[in-house]
Protein backbone atom coordinates (compact mmCIF):
# COMPACT_ATOMS: atom_id res chain seq x y z
CA UNK A 1 0.00 0.00 0.00
CA UNK A 2 1.24 3.38 -1.03
CA UNK A 3 2.04 6.12 1.59
CA UNK A 4 1.88 9.58 0.44
CA UNK A 5 2.81 13.14 2.11
CA UNK A 6 -0.48 15.60 2.63
CA UNK A 7 -0.76 18.62 4.47
CA UNK A 8 2.66 18.09 6.22
CA UNK A 9 1.67 14.02 7.38
CA UNK A 10 2.35 10.63 6.27
CA UNK A 11 -0.68 9.31 5.07
CA UNK A 12 -1.54 5.47 3.12
CA UNK A 13 -3.68 5.13 0.76
CA UNK A 14 -4.81 2.69 -1.63
CA UNK A 15 -4.26 1.99 -5.55
CA UNK A 16 -6.97 4.64 -6.35
CA UNK A 17 -5.58 7.02 -3.24
CA UNK A 18 -8.56 6.67 -0.83
CA UNK A 19 -7.36 6.81 2.61
CA UNK A 20 -6.97 3.46 4.26
CA UNK A 21 -6.52 4.67 7.96
CA UNK A 22 -9.87 5.94 9.61
CA UNK A 23 -7.65 7.92 12.48
CA UNK A 24 -5.29 9.46 9.69
CA UNK A 25 -7.48 12.25 8.90
CA UNK A 26 -8.42 15.73 9.85
CA UNK A 27 -9.55 18.53 8.04
CA UNK A 28 -6.20 19.81 6.97
CA UNK A 29 -6.21 16.89 5.00
CA UNK A 30 -9.87 16.64 3.54
CA UNK A 31 -9.10 20.08 2.03
CA UNK A 32 -6.02 18.95 0.18
CA UNK A 33 -8.42 16.23 -0.99
CA UNK A 34 -11.61 17.93 -1.79
CA UNK A 35 -8.76 20.49 -3.64
CA UNK A 36 -7.43 17.52 -5.52
CA UNK A 37 -11.01 16.79 -7.26
CA UNK A 38 -12.28 20.24 -7.81
CA UNK A 39 -14.20 20.43 -5.17
CA UNK A 40 -14.26 23.84 -2.86
CA UNK A 41 -15.35 23.16 0.77
CA UNK A 42 -18.40 25.12 2.14
CA UNK A 43 -20.34 24.97 5.08
CA UNK A 44 -22.76 22.79 3.12
CA UNK A 45 -19.78 20.09 2.30
CA UNK A 46 -18.77 19.78 5.90
CA UNK A 47 -21.82 18.90 7.19
CA UNK A 48 -21.78 16.16 4.81
CA UNK A 49 -18.04 14.80 5.51
CA UNK A 50 -19.24 15.55 9.05
CA UNK A 51 -22.12 13.09 8.28
CA UNK A 52 -20.17 10.28 6.69
CA UNK A 53 -16.86 10.51 9.39
CA UNK A 54 -19.61 9.42 12.30
CA UNK A 55 -21.96 7.72 10.81
CA UNK A 56 -18.50 5.33 9.29
CA UNK A 57 -17.76 4.93 12.85
CA UNK A 58 -21.71 3.68 13.58
CA UNK A 59 -22.16 1.62 10.94
CA UNK A 60 -18.54 0.21 9.92
CA UNK A 61 -19.42 0.85 6.45
CA UNK A 62 -19.12 4.31 4.09
CA UNK A 63 -22.65 5.82 3.95
CA UNK A 64 -24.36 5.78 0.34
CA UNK A 65 -26.09 8.28 -1.67
CA UNK A 66 -29.08 6.99 -0.65
CA UNK A 67 -27.66 6.75 2.83
CA UNK A 68 -26.53 10.22 3.39
CA UNK A 69 -30.30 11.20 2.25
CA UNK A 70 -32.75 8.84 4.14
CA UNK A 71 -30.38 8.71 7.49
CA UNK A 72 -28.42 12.21 7.41
CA UNK A 73 -31.12 13.72 5.79
CA UNK A 74 -29.50 15.45 2.23
CA UNK A 75 -30.94 15.01 -0.58
CA UNK A 76 -29.32 12.95 -3.52
CA UNK A 77 -29.79 16.20 -5.48
CA UNK A 78 -28.16 18.21 -3.01
CA UNK A 79 -25.48 15.45 -3.09
CA UNK A 80 -24.86 16.30 -6.70
CA UNK A 81 -24.56 19.92 -6.47
CA UNK A 82 -21.99 19.62 -3.92
CA UNK A 83 -20.00 16.99 -5.23
CA UNK A 84 -21.22 16.55 -9.20
CA UNK A 85 -21.00 13.49 -11.08
CA UNK A 86 -19.70 11.12 -8.80
CA UNK A 87 -21.09 12.45 -5.45
CA UNK A 88 -20.58 8.79 -3.77
CA UNK A 89 -17.48 8.88 -4.65
CA UNK A 90 -16.63 11.82 -3.95
CA UNK A 91 -17.89 12.45 -0.55
CA UNK A 92 -16.02 9.33 0.66
CA UNK A 93 -12.63 10.06 -0.90
CA UNK A 94 -12.94 13.57 0.74
CA UNK A 95 -13.97 11.93 3.87
CA UNK A 96 -10.84 9.69 4.19
CA UNK A 97 -13.38 6.63 4.11
CA UNK A 98 -13.57 3.56 1.63
CA UNK A 99 -15.63 3.70 -1.50
CA UNK A 100 -18.91 2.71 -0.82
CA UNK A 101 -20.19 -0.59 -1.60
CA UNK A 102 -23.53 -1.20 -1.99
CA UNK A 103 -22.18 -2.03 -5.62
CA UNK A 104 -21.93 -5.80 -5.78
CA UNK B 1 -41.06 -27.85 22.31
CA UNK B 2 -39.22 -25.02 20.64
CA UNK B 3 -40.28 -23.61 17.42
CA UNK B 4 -37.97 -22.20 14.57
CA UNK B 5 -40.29 -20.15 12.47
CA UNK B 6 -39.57 -18.55 9.11
CA UNK B 7 -40.31 -16.00 7.41
CA UNK B 8 -40.71 -16.25 3.35
CA UNK B 9 -41.19 -19.16 1.39
CA UNK B 10 -38.97 -18.08 -1.63
CA UNK B 11 -35.92 -19.59 -2.61
CA UNK B 12 -33.94 -19.16 0.99
CA UNK B 13 -36.88 -19.81 3.30
CA UNK B 14 -37.76 -23.17 1.57
CA UNK B 15 -34.23 -24.13 1.31
CA UNK B 16 -34.06 -23.54 5.43
CA UNK B 17 -37.33 -25.52 5.85
CA UNK B 18 -36.04 -28.34 4.43
CA UNK B 19 -32.40 -28.28 5.86
CA UNK B 20 -33.25 -28.29 8.63
CA UNK B 21 -36.38 -30.53 9.30
CA UNK B 22 -34.20 -33.45 8.19
CA UNK B 23 -31.34 -31.72 10.65
CA UNK B 24 -33.35 -30.92 13.82
CA UNK B 25 -35.07 -33.49 16.27
CA UNK B 26 -39.37 -33.72 15.80
CA UNK B 27 -39.28 -34.31 19.53
CA UNK B 28 -38.09 -31.37 20.38
CA UNK B 29 -38.40 -28.96 17.53
CA UNK B 30 -41.41 -27.82 15.10
CA UNK B 31 -40.65 -25.25 12.25
CA UNK B 32 -43.76 -23.22 10.95
CA UNK B 33 -43.36 -21.21 7.46
CA UNK B 34 -45.31 -17.96 6.39
CA UNK B 35 -45.49 -16.66 3.28
CA UNK B 36 -48.52 -14.17 1.69
CA UNK B 37 -49.00 -16.69 -1.03
CA UNK B 38 -48.83 -19.96 -2.49
CA UNK B 39 -47.24 -19.15 -5.23
CA UNK B 40 -43.20 -19.70 -5.85
CA UNK B 41 -42.11 -17.91 -8.76
CA UNK B 42 -38.94 -19.16 -10.37
CA UNK B 43 -37.51 -15.50 -10.68
CA UNK B 44 -34.73 -16.27 -12.82
CA UNK B 45 -37.37 -17.09 -15.82
CA UNK B 46 -38.78 -13.64 -15.48
CA UNK B 47 -35.16 -12.51 -17.59
CA UNK B 48 -36.24 -15.05 -20.56
CA UNK B 49 -40.38 -14.92 -20.18
CA UNK B 50 -40.22 -11.22 -21.89
CA UNK B 51 -38.71 -12.92 -25.37
CA UNK B 52 -40.90 -16.02 -24.82
CA UNK B 53 -38.64 -18.69 -23.89
CA UNK B 54 -40.70 -19.95 -20.99
CA UNK B 55 -44.64 -19.83 -21.04
CA UNK B 56 -45.72 -18.19 -17.95
CA UNK B 57 -47.20 -21.65 -16.36
CA UNK B 58 -43.55 -22.99 -16.41
CA UNK B 59 -42.61 -20.48 -13.81
CA UNK B 60 -45.15 -21.18 -11.39
CA UNK B 61 -45.30 -23.92 -8.94
CA UNK B 62 -47.38 -24.28 -5.27
CA UNK B 63 -44.92 -23.36 -2.46
CA UNK B 64 -46.32 -26.11 -0.44
CA UNK B 65 -45.28 -28.62 -3.25
CA UNK B 66 -41.48 -28.11 -1.92
CA UNK B 67 -41.94 -27.53 1.82
CA UNK B 68 -41.91 -30.90 3.96
CA UNK B 69 -45.44 -32.32 5.23
CA UNK B 70 -44.48 -32.23 8.62
CA UNK B 71 -43.48 -28.10 8.60
CA UNK B 72 -46.30 -25.81 8.84
CA UNK B 73 -47.01 -23.29 6.37
CA UNK B 74 -49.56 -20.66 7.13
CA UNK B 75 -50.26 -18.60 4.02
CA UNK B 76 -50.82 -15.20 5.57
CA UNK B 77 -48.85 -11.15 4.47
CA UNK B 78 -46.72 -10.71 8.07
CA UNK B 79 -47.57 -7.75 9.94
CA UNK B 80 -44.55 -7.18 12.09
CA UNK B 81 -42.09 -8.82 14.14
CA UNK B 82 -41.58 -8.12 18.12
CA UNK B 83 -38.09 -9.45 18.79
CA UNK B 84 -38.63 -8.11 22.51
CA UNK B 85 -42.02 -10.91 23.09
CA UNK B 86 -40.48 -13.28 20.34
CA UNK B 87 -43.73 -13.13 18.62
CA UNK B 88 -44.25 -12.56 14.97
CA UNK B 89 -47.91 -10.55 14.21
CA UNK B 90 -49.86 -11.77 11.06
CA UNK B 91 -51.91 -9.16 9.16
CA UNK B 92 -55.17 -9.50 10.96
CA UNK B 93 -53.22 -9.54 14.58
CA UNK B 94 -52.58 -13.94 15.17
CA UNK B 95 -49.41 -13.98 17.30
CA UNK B 96 -47.19 -16.89 16.56
CA UNK B 97 -44.55 -17.69 19.11
CA UNK B 98 -40.52 -18.73 18.61
CA UNK B 99 -37.48 -19.48 19.59
CA UNK B 100 -35.32 -18.96 17.15
CA UNK B 101 -36.74 -16.67 13.50
CA UNK B 102 -35.25 -16.62 10.17
CA UNK B 103 -36.14 -13.63 8.08
CA UNK B 104 -36.27 -14.87 4.77
CA UNK B 105 -38.83 -12.02 3.00
CA UNK B 106 -36.43 -11.30 -0.23
CA UNK B 107 -36.44 -8.02 -2.06
CA UNK B 108 -38.61 -6.41 -4.30
CA UNK B 109 -38.89 -4.02 -7.40
CA UNK B 110 -40.53 -0.40 -5.89
CA UNK B 111 -41.88 1.61 -8.37
CA UNK B 112 -43.54 3.89 -6.69
CA UNK B 113 -39.84 5.42 -4.52
CA UNK B 114 -39.25 7.08 -8.38
CA UNK B 115 -41.28 10.34 -9.35
CA UNK B 116 -43.34 9.20 -12.14
CA UNK B 117 -42.35 6.06 -13.09
CA UNK B 118 -45.58 4.50 -11.73
CA UNK B 119 -47.12 7.26 -13.70
CA UNK B 120 -50.61 5.42 -15.21
CA UNK B 121 -49.87 7.00 -18.61
CA UNK B 122 -46.37 5.56 -18.91
CA UNK B 123 -46.56 2.02 -16.59
CA UNK B 124 -46.79 -1.38 -18.41
CA UNK B 125 -47.48 1.26 -21.68
CA UNK B 126 -44.35 2.34 -22.25
CA UNK B 127 -42.18 1.87 -19.28
CA UNK B 128 -41.96 -2.00 -17.59
CA UNK B 129 -40.09 -3.89 -14.73
CA UNK B 130 -39.35 -7.60 -15.36
CA UNK B 131 -38.13 -8.44 -11.87
CA UNK B 132 -41.89 -9.17 -11.02
CA UNK B 133 -44.35 -11.69 -12.56
CA UNK B 134 -46.76 -9.43 -14.23
CA UNK B 135 -44.15 -7.18 -15.48
CA UNK B 136 -42.19 -9.87 -17.12
CA UNK B 137 -45.33 -10.87 -18.39
CA UNK B 138 -46.88 -7.43 -19.77
CA UNK B 139 -43.21 -6.45 -21.27
CA UNK B 140 -43.76 -10.23 -23.21
CA UNK B 141 -46.75 -8.77 -25.36
CA UNK B 142 -44.72 -4.76 -25.76
CA UNK B 143 -41.94 -6.55 -27.44
CA UNK B 144 -44.35 -8.71 -29.45
CA UNK B 145 -46.23 -5.64 -30.89
CA UNK B 146 -43.59 -3.27 -30.63
CA UNK B 147 -42.77 -1.44 -34.29
CA UNK B 148 -39.13 -0.24 -33.02
CA UNK B 149 -37.65 2.89 -31.98
CA UNK B 150 -35.34 3.71 -28.75
CA UNK B 151 -35.17 0.84 -26.40
CA UNK B 152 -33.93 1.92 -22.94
CA UNK B 153 -32.91 -0.94 -20.32
CA UNK B 154 -32.31 0.81 -16.78
CA UNK B 155 -31.16 0.30 -13.13
CA UNK B 156 -32.64 2.89 -10.98
CA UNK B 157 -30.18 2.34 -8.36
CA UNK B 158 -27.44 -0.57 -6.47
CA UNK B 159 -27.56 -2.92 -4.90
CA UNK B 160 -30.58 -4.93 -6.75
CA UNK B 161 -30.77 -8.60 -7.03
CA UNK B 162 -29.68 -10.83 -9.98
CA UNK B 163 -27.13 -7.53 -10.79
CA UNK B 164 -26.57 -8.98 -14.47
CA UNK B 165 -29.91 -9.15 -15.01
CA UNK B 166 -30.64 -6.07 -16.71
CA UNK B 167 -27.19 -6.21 -18.92
CA UNK B 168 -28.64 -9.63 -20.24
CA UNK B 169 -32.12 -8.03 -20.88
CA UNK B 170 -29.76 -5.58 -22.89
CA UNK B 171 -27.66 -8.75 -25.19
CA UNK B 172 -31.09 -10.66 -25.50
CA UNK B 173 -32.77 -7.76 -26.60
CA UNK B 174 -30.11 -7.13 -29.40
CA UNK B 175 -30.15 -10.70 -30.43
CA UNK B 176 -33.87 -11.19 -30.15
CA UNK B 177 -34.81 -7.59 -32.35
CA UNK B 178 -31.98 -8.98 -34.99
CA UNK B 179 -33.93 -12.81 -35.43
CA UNK B 180 -37.09 -10.57 -35.62
CA UNK B 181 -35.66 -8.75 -38.37
CA UNK B 182 -35.66 -5.03 -36.78
CA UNK B 183 -32.63 -4.59 -35.16
CA UNK B 184 -32.38 -1.47 -37.42
CA UNK B 185 -35.48 0.28 -36.51
CA UNK B 186 -34.40 0.08 -32.53
CA UNK B 187 -31.79 2.00 -30.64
CA UNK B 188 -30.37 0.51 -27.53
CA UNK B 189 -29.58 2.05 -24.33
CA UNK B 190 -28.14 0.52 -21.34
CA UNK B 191 -28.67 3.52 -18.52
CA UNK B 192 -26.60 2.84 -15.01
CA UNK B 193 -25.80 4.39 -11.97
CA UNK B 194 -22.52 2.43 -11.83
CA UNK B 195 -19.54 3.91 -13.45
CA UNK B 196 -19.13 0.98 -16.03
CA UNK B 197 -20.92 -1.99 -17.11
CA UNK B 198 -21.22 -3.95 -14.12
CA UNK B 199 -20.38 -3.65 -10.51
CA UNK B 200 -16.56 -5.56 -10.57
CA UNK B 201 -13.90 -4.12 -12.76
CA UNK B 202 -12.63 -7.03 -14.40
CA UNK B 203 -16.54 -7.92 -15.41
CA UNK B 204 -17.15 -4.41 -16.07
CA UNK B 205 -14.66 -4.56 -18.97
CA UNK B 206 -15.48 -7.78 -20.58
CA UNK B 207 -19.21 -7.05 -20.46
CA UNK B 208 -18.47 -3.40 -21.69
CA UNK B 209 -16.61 -4.80 -24.88
CA UNK B 210 -19.94 -6.77 -25.04
CA UNK B 211 -22.31 -3.68 -25.25
CA UNK B 212 -20.27 -2.05 -27.57
CA UNK B 213 -19.65 -5.19 -29.86
CA UNK B 214 -23.52 -5.39 -30.28
CA UNK B 215 -23.92 -2.00 -30.92
CA UNK B 216 -25.81 -0.93 -27.54
CA UNK B 217 -25.24 2.67 -25.81
CA UNK B 218 -23.81 2.93 -22.78
CA UNK B 219 -24.77 5.77 -20.21
CA UNK B 220 -22.95 5.18 -16.74
CA UNK B 221 -23.20 7.50 -13.99
CA UNK B 222 -26.98 8.17 -14.37
CA UNK B 223 -28.66 8.82 -10.89
CA UNK B 224 -32.20 8.75 -12.09
CA UNK B 225 -34.32 11.77 -10.31
CA UNK B 226 -37.36 11.28 -12.13
CA UNK B 227 -39.73 10.15 -15.14
CA UNK B 228 -41.23 12.67 -16.72
CA UNK B 229 -44.52 11.32 -18.10
CA UNK B 230 -45.60 13.40 -20.53
CA UNK B 231 -42.33 13.49 -22.66
CA UNK B 232 -41.41 10.39 -21.90
CA UNK B 233 -38.08 11.53 -20.67
CA UNK B 234 -35.27 10.37 -17.70
CA UNK B 235 -34.32 13.32 -15.75
CA UNK B 236 -30.82 12.26 -13.97
CA UNK B 237 -30.40 14.04 -10.30
CA UNK B 238 -27.97 16.31 -12.00
CA UNK B 239 -30.24 17.13 -14.75
CA UNK B 240 -28.92 14.85 -17.60
CA UNK B 241 -31.98 14.06 -19.73
CA UNK B 242 -32.84 10.30 -21.75
CA UNK B 243 -35.74 10.41 -23.84
CA UNK B 244 -37.02 6.76 -24.89
CA UNK B 245 -39.98 5.16 -26.41
CA UNK B 246 -39.59 1.86 -23.99
CA UNK B 247 -38.32 1.76 -21.08
CA UNK B 248 -37.07 -1.60 -19.44
CA UNK B 249 -36.03 -0.61 -15.93
CA UNK B 250 -35.24 -2.09 -12.63
CA UNK B 251 -36.86 -0.10 -10.36
CA UNK B 252 -35.27 0.54 -6.71
CA UNK B 253 -35.04 -2.52 -4.91
CA UNK B 254 -36.14 -2.71 -1.22
CA UNK B 255 -36.45 -5.28 2.17
CA UNK B 256 -40.18 -5.71 2.84
CA UNK B 257 -42.23 -3.05 4.15
CA UNK B 258 -42.34 -5.44 7.02
CA UNK B 259 -38.88 -4.89 8.20
CA UNK B 260 -39.19 -1.14 8.63
CA UNK B 261 -42.52 -1.85 10.93
CA UNK B 262 -40.67 -3.85 12.99
CA UNK B 263 -38.17 -1.20 13.17
CA UNK B 264 -35.28 -3.53 12.28
CA UNK B 265 -33.65 -2.76 8.53
CA UNK B 266 -31.58 -0.27 7.28
CA UNK B 267 -32.61 2.84 4.55
CA UNK B 268 -33.22 0.12 2.32
CA UNK B 269 -35.49 -1.99 4.74
CA UNK B 270 -31.93 -4.72 4.56
CA UNK B 271 -31.47 -6.58 8.60
CA UNK B 272 -28.27 -5.78 9.45
CA UNK B 273 -26.36 -8.96 9.85
CA UNK B 274 -22.90 -10.40 10.40
CA UNK B 275 -21.74 -11.26 7.41
CA UNK B 276 -20.45 -14.58 7.78
CA UNK B 277 -22.87 -16.11 9.95
CA UNK B 278 -26.25 -14.23 8.92
CA UNK B 279 -26.46 -13.43 13.03
CA UNK B 280 -28.87 -10.35 13.58
CA UNK B 281 -26.40 -7.79 14.64
CA UNK B 282 -28.87 -7.04 17.69
CA UNK B 283 -31.02 -10.36 18.46
CA UNK B 284 -29.26 -13.08 19.22
CA UNK B 285 -32.22 -15.67 17.87
CA UNK B 286 -33.09 -13.67 14.85
CA UNK B 287 -31.10 -14.85 11.17
CA UNK B 288 -31.51 -13.33 7.97
CA UNK B 289 -30.92 -15.00 4.88
CA UNK B 290 -31.03 -14.40 1.30
CA UNK B 291 -32.01 -10.85 -0.31
CA UNK B 292 -33.60 -9.88 3.33
CA UNK B 293 -29.85 -9.02 4.89
CA UNK B 294 -27.52 -6.34 4.16
CA UNK B 295 -24.57 -8.72 3.47
CA UNK B 296 -22.49 -7.38 1.10
CA UNK B 297 -23.08 -10.13 -1.61
CA UNK B 298 -24.91 -10.69 -4.95
CA UNK B 299 -28.84 -10.95 -4.13
CA UNK B 300 -28.79 -14.03 -5.96
CA UNK B 301 -30.53 -17.57 -5.40
CA UNK B 302 -26.89 -18.68 -6.06
CA UNK B 303 -25.60 -17.01 -2.59
CA UNK B 304 -28.47 -18.18 -0.61
CA UNK B 305 -28.20 -21.63 -1.77
CA UNK B 306 -24.37 -21.43 -0.68
CA UNK B 307 -25.63 -19.29 2.47
CA UNK B 308 -27.86 -22.20 3.89
CA UNK B 309 -25.90 -24.78 3.86
CA UNK B 310 -23.21 -22.97 6.10
CA UNK B 311 -26.10 -21.76 8.06
CA UNK B 312 -27.64 -25.01 8.36
CA UNK B 313 -24.11 -26.52 9.80
CA UNK B 314 -23.61 -23.53 12.09
CA UNK B 315 -27.45 -23.57 13.14
CA UNK B 316 -26.87 -26.50 15.38
CA UNK B 317 -24.06 -25.35 17.11
CA UNK B 318 -25.90 -22.09 18.12
CA UNK B 319 -29.18 -23.74 19.75
CA UNK B 320 -27.02 -26.10 21.61
CA UNK B 321 -25.09 -23.17 22.63
CA UNK B 322 -21.64 -23.25 21.16
CA UNK B 323 -20.04 -20.92 18.79
CA UNK B 324 -20.85 -21.20 15.43
CA UNK B 325 -17.78 -22.23 12.89
CA UNK B 326 -18.85 -21.95 9.49
CA UNK B 327 -17.99 -18.68 7.68
CA UNK B 328 -19.33 -17.87 4.33
CA UNK B 329 -17.44 -16.01 2.34
CA UNK B 330 -19.54 -14.14 -0.06
CA UNK B 331 -18.97 -17.26 -3.03
CA UNK B 332 -21.85 -16.18 -5.62
CA UNK B 333 -21.68 -17.38 -9.00
CA UNK B 334 -23.93 -16.81 -11.83
CA UNK B 335 -24.75 -17.64 -15.46
CA UNK B 336 -24.87 -14.61 -17.72
CA UNK B 337 -27.00 -14.99 -20.99
CA UNK B 338 -25.65 -13.02 -24.10
CA UNK B 339 -28.16 -13.79 -26.64
CA UNK B 340 -28.26 -15.62 -30.01
CA UNK B 341 -28.38 -19.11 -27.75
CA UNK B 342 -24.84 -18.47 -25.73
CA UNK B 343 -23.71 -17.50 -22.34
CA UNK B 344 -21.21 -16.62 -19.95
CA UNK B 345 -20.48 -18.02 -16.19
CA UNK B 346 -19.22 -15.76 -13.14
CA UNK B 347 -17.89 -16.94 -10.14
CA UNK B 348 -16.61 -14.74 -7.31
CA UNK B 349 -16.68 -14.07 -3.14
CA UNK B 350 -16.35 -11.08 -0.98
CA UNK B 351 -12.44 -11.07 -1.57
CA UNK B 352 -11.91 -12.10 -5.47
CA UNK B 353 -13.00 -10.17 -8.42
CA UNK B 354 -14.70 -12.95 -11.47
CA UNK B 355 -11.59 -14.27 -13.56
CA UNK B 356 -11.91 -15.75 -16.53
CA UNK B 357 -11.23 -19.33 -16.72
CA UNK B 358 -13.15 -22.62 -16.42
CA UNK B 359 -15.36 -23.43 -13.54
CA UNK B 360 -15.30 -27.24 -12.15
CA UNK B 361 -18.70 -28.32 -12.24
CA UNK B 362 -18.10 -32.62 -11.42
CA UNK B 363 -20.53 -34.31 -13.50
CA UNK B 364 -22.11 -31.57 -15.69
CA UNK B 365 -18.75 -29.16 -16.41
CA UNK B 366 -16.42 -27.42 -17.01
CA UNK B 367 -17.88 -24.46 -17.77
CA UNK B 368 -15.38 -21.74 -19.80
CA UNK B 369 -15.39 -18.39 -17.44
CA UNK B 370 -16.70 -14.80 -18.55
CA UNK B 371 -16.28 -16.07 -21.84
CA UNK B 372 -19.32 -16.73 -23.77
CA UNK B 373 -20.02 -20.58 -25.27
CA UNK B 374 -23.49 -22.28 -26.03
CA UNK B 375 -22.53 -24.59 -22.96
CA UNK B 376 -23.29 -22.00 -20.44
CA UNK B 377 -26.76 -20.85 -21.90
CA UNK B 378 -27.38 -24.46 -21.66
CA UNK B 379 -26.05 -24.38 -18.21
CA UNK B 380 -29.13 -21.93 -17.20
CA UNK B 381 -32.03 -23.63 -18.98
CA UNK B 382 -30.67 -26.81 -17.02
CA UNK B 383 -30.75 -24.68 -14.12
CA UNK B 384 -34.41 -24.04 -14.02
CA UNK B 385 -34.92 -28.03 -13.41
CA UNK B 386 -32.26 -28.01 -10.75
CA UNK B 387 -33.83 -25.73 -9.12
CA UNK B 388 -37.28 -26.93 -9.01
CA UNK B 389 -35.89 -30.57 -8.49
CA UNK B 390 -32.68 -30.32 -6.20
CA UNK B 391 -32.21 -26.79 -5.01
CA UNK B 392 -35.50 -25.96 -3.07
CA UNK B 393 -35.96 -29.42 -1.51
CA UNK B 394 -32.00 -28.52 -0.07
CA UNK B 395 -30.79 -31.73 -2.28
CA UNK B 396 -27.03 -32.05 -3.23
CA UNK B 397 -26.03 -29.72 -6.13
CA UNK B 398 -22.57 -30.10 -7.59
CA UNK B 399 -20.84 -26.99 -6.63
CA UNK B 400 -19.25 -26.21 -3.10
CA UNK B 401 -20.51 -23.41 -0.86
CA UNK B 402 -16.68 -21.62 -0.69
CA UNK B 403 -15.38 -20.15 -3.97
CA UNK B 404 -12.15 -22.47 -5.08
CA UNK B 405 -9.54 -20.69 -7.13
CA UNK B 406 -9.23 -24.25 -9.44
CA UNK B 407 -8.98 -23.50 -13.19
CA UNK B 408 -9.25 -19.47 -12.63
CA UNK B 409 -6.77 -17.59 -14.37
CA UNK B 410 -4.81 -15.98 -11.35
CA UNK B 411 -2.41 -14.57 -14.26
CA UNK B 412 -4.90 -12.59 -16.05
CA UNK B 413 -6.41 -10.79 -12.94
CA UNK B 414 -2.59 -9.50 -12.02
CA UNK B 415 -2.47 -8.62 -15.53
CA UNK B 416 -5.83 -6.96 -14.85
CA UNK B 417 -4.69 -5.25 -11.18
CA UNK B 418 -2.02 -3.94 -13.26
CA UNK B 419 -3.80 -2.09 -15.75
CA UNK B 420 -6.47 -1.01 -12.82
CA UNK B 421 -3.97 1.27 -11.64
CA UNK B 422 -3.37 3.20 -15.00
CA UNK B 423 -7.13 3.46 -15.28
CA UNK B 424 -8.70 4.37 -11.75
CA UNK B 425 -5.75 6.37 -10.32
CA UNK B 426 -8.30 9.13 -8.81
CA UNK B 427 -6.21 10.91 -7.20
CA UNK B 428 -4.90 12.16 -9.95
CA UNK B 429 -8.01 13.43 -11.30
C1 LIG C 1 -35.32 -11.41 -13.31
C2 LIG C 1 -34.52 -12.14 -12.27
C3 LIG C 1 -33.52 -13.02 -12.66
C4 LIG C 1 -32.76 -13.70 -11.73
N1 LIG C 1 -31.79 -14.57 -12.15
C5 LIG C 1 -31.04 -15.22 -11.24
C6 LIG C 1 -30.02 -16.13 -11.66
O1 LIG C 1 -29.81 -16.36 -12.85
N2 LIG C 1 -29.28 -16.76 -10.70
C7 LIG C 1 -29.49 -16.53 -9.38
O2 LIG C 1 -28.80 -17.12 -8.55
N3 LIG C 1 -30.45 -15.69 -8.93
C8 LIG C 1 -31.23 -15.02 -9.84
N4 LIG C 1 -32.22 -14.16 -9.40
C9 LIG C 1 -32.32 -13.83 -7.97
C10 LIG C 1 -33.06 -14.86 -7.13
O3 LIG C 1 -34.31 -15.16 -7.68
C11 LIG C 1 -33.25 -14.29 -5.73
O4 LIG C 1 -32.02 -13.80 -5.25
C12 LIG C 1 -33.76 -15.34 -4.75
O5 LIG C 1 -35.03 -15.77 -5.15
C13 LIG C 1 -33.78 -14.78 -3.33
O6 LIG C 1 -34.42 -15.66 -2.46
P1 LIG C 1 -35.10 -15.12 -1.14
O7 LIG C 1 -35.65 -16.31 -0.47
O8 LIG C 1 -34.19 -14.24 -0.40
O9 LIG C 1 -36.31 -14.18 -1.66
P2 LIG C 1 -37.61 -14.62 -2.46
O10 LIG C 1 -37.40 -15.90 -3.17
O11 LIG C 1 -38.01 -13.44 -3.26
O12 LIG C 1 -38.69 -14.91 -1.33
C14 LIG C 1 -39.20 -13.94 -0.43
C15 LIG C 1 -40.57 -14.41 0.01
O13 LIG C 1 -41.03 -13.64 1.13
C16 LIG C 1 -42.41 -13.42 1.00
N5 LIG C 1 -42.76 -12.21 1.77
C17 LIG C 1 -42.12 -11.01 1.76
N6 LIG C 1 -42.72 -10.15 2.57
C18 LIG C 1 -43.75 -10.80 3.15
C19 LIG C 1 -44.75 -10.41 4.10
N7 LIG C 1 -44.79 -9.18 4.64
N8 LIG C 1 -45.68 -11.33 4.46
C20 LIG C 1 -45.65 -12.61 3.93
N9 LIG C 1 -44.73 -13.02 3.04
C21 LIG C 1 -43.79 -12.12 2.65
C22 LIG C 1 -42.63 -13.25 -0.50
O14 LIG C 1 -43.97 -13.54 -0.86
C23 LIG C 1 -41.61 -14.24 -1.08
O15 LIG C 1 -42.20 -15.49 -1.35
C24 LIG C 1 -33.02 -13.48 -10.33
C25 LIG C 1 -34.04 -12.62 -9.94
C26 LIG C 1 -34.80 -11.95 -10.88
C27 LIG C 1 -35.88 -11.01 -10.43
Amino acid sequence: MPTIEIAGKDIDVNEEGFLTKYDQWDEAIAKVLAEQIGVEMTDEHWKIVNFLRSDFKSAGETATSRRVQVVGGFPIKEQFVLFPKKPAKKMAYIAGLPKPKGCV
Amino acid sequence: MRNLLVLGGGTAGTMVANKLYKKLDRKEWTITIIDKDDEHIYQPGLLLMPFGVYSPEELIKSRRHFIPKGVEFIQSAIEKIVPELNQVFLVGGRAIDYDQLVIATGTTPRADQTPGMSDPKVWKKSVFDFFTFEGSLALRDALANWEGGRLVVHITEMPIKCPVAPLEFAFLADAYFTERKMREKVTISYVTPLEGAFTKPTCSRALGGMLSDRNIILEPDFMLEHIDPEQKIMVSMDEREIPFDLLVTVPLNMGDDLIARSDMGDELNYVPVDKTTFLSKKYSNIFALGDASDIPASKAGSVAHFAVDIFAENFMQHISGQPMTGKFDGHANCFIESGAGKGLLIDFNYETEPLPGMFPIPVVGPFPLLKESRLNHLGKLAFRWIYWNLLLKGRWIPISDQMSMAGKHRAFEEKQNGEKKEVDHYAHH
